[in-house]
């Protein structure tokens, strides 16, 4: 655990279910709310642990998001059990995608859940194993305690 | 526009989040069968227009703050996802339109695409 930790919780994740698929996601988004942070942070934060969350659904075993809030930033680690990527690189690109028809059939395998986490982020760290799986760790940056609101809408009731 | 007013106007059967109905402001409409492209261009108070069914687009909604979503072409999401949708207070409905019918119907009431506001 990360020092001077706001909150820390842990969810986990079952590979292949798509019914329950997204609500680690959803939870977060919840307690980022809670915690008050402007709205178009816990958009960003939502988006990119969402797109994460739905790459182990689709390729890997099981895992789990752990979000960390501290003081002056956002951390979600979503690390898998899997099959890994083989090139990270490549992976990352836009439009690059191994997802079957299946996946294609509910809305996802464009090859834009990479990209899409990367442009959410302020940092995004991806390191992955053959055979053993992936981690991908999200970081934004955002006060905690002085939230600010940056949307037109009114930032979260509390 | 209020997500009310244009359930009044189009021909539309409300699925699941009735009650939220009222406070639902809609800015402006994506038709698209591609979560990870709502996801990408997702800002607030989109009325999305899908041939989806299944429960991601109740999660891609909540993640992305839509103000609610319209299934075309009279298909029926099963139990599960209007359930869900429920729980998490999405307006869910469904239109026997296909989607540019219905995205025809949206623009004559004065509703803009997403990227053309
Ligand atoms: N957790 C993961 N485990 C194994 N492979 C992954 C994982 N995440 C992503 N990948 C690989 O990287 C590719 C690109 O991922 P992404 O950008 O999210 O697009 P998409 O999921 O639409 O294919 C995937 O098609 C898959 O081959
Ligand atoms: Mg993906």
């Amino acid at each position: 655990m990360i020092a001077e930790t706001v909150f820390n919780q842990g969810f986990e994740v079952e590979g292949g279910d798509f019914v329950r698929g997204g609500e680690a996601s959803c939870r977060i988004l919840e307690i980022l709310k809670e915690l008050a942070f402007p709205p178009s942070i816990v958009r960003r934060a939502g988006i990119a642990a969402y797109e994460a969350e739905m790459n182990i659904v689709m390729y890997a075993d099981d895992g789990g998001l752990e979000l960390t809030v501290t003081p002056d930033r956002i951390v979600i680690v979503v690390a898998d059990r899997g099959q890994g990527i083989p090139d990270i690189e490549l992976a990352m690109r836009d439009g690059y995608s191994t997802a079957t028809d299946e996946i294609r059939e509910m809305g996802f395998g464009a090859g834009m859940g990479l990209p899409n986490i990367k442009k959410n982020s302020d940092e995004m760290k991806i390191s992955s194993t053959l055979g053993e799986g992936t981690r991908v760790e999200i970081v934004i940056k955002a006060n905690h305690g002085e939230v600010r609101c940056e949307d037109s809408r009114p930032c979260a009731e509390s | 526009m209020r997500l009310k007013d244009i359930i009044e106007a189009v021909e539309v059967e409300v699925l699941a989040g009735a009650q939220c109905l009222p406070d639902r402001e809609v800015v402006t409409v994506s038709a698209c069968d591609l979560m990870s492209d709502v996801l990408a261009f997702a800002k607030p108070g989109i009325l999305l227009v899908t041939g989806l069914t299944n429960a991601q687009i109740i999660r891609t909604a909540q993640i992305a703050d839509l103000s609610g979503i319209i299934v075309v072409r009279g298909k029926r999401p099963n139990a599960e996802t209007i359930e869900l949708a429920e729980k998490m207070h999405i307006p869910l409905l469904s239109t026997s339109m296909h989607m540019f019918e219905l995205c025809s119907e949206l623009a004559k009431i004065g509703l803009a695409g997403t990227h053309t506001e």
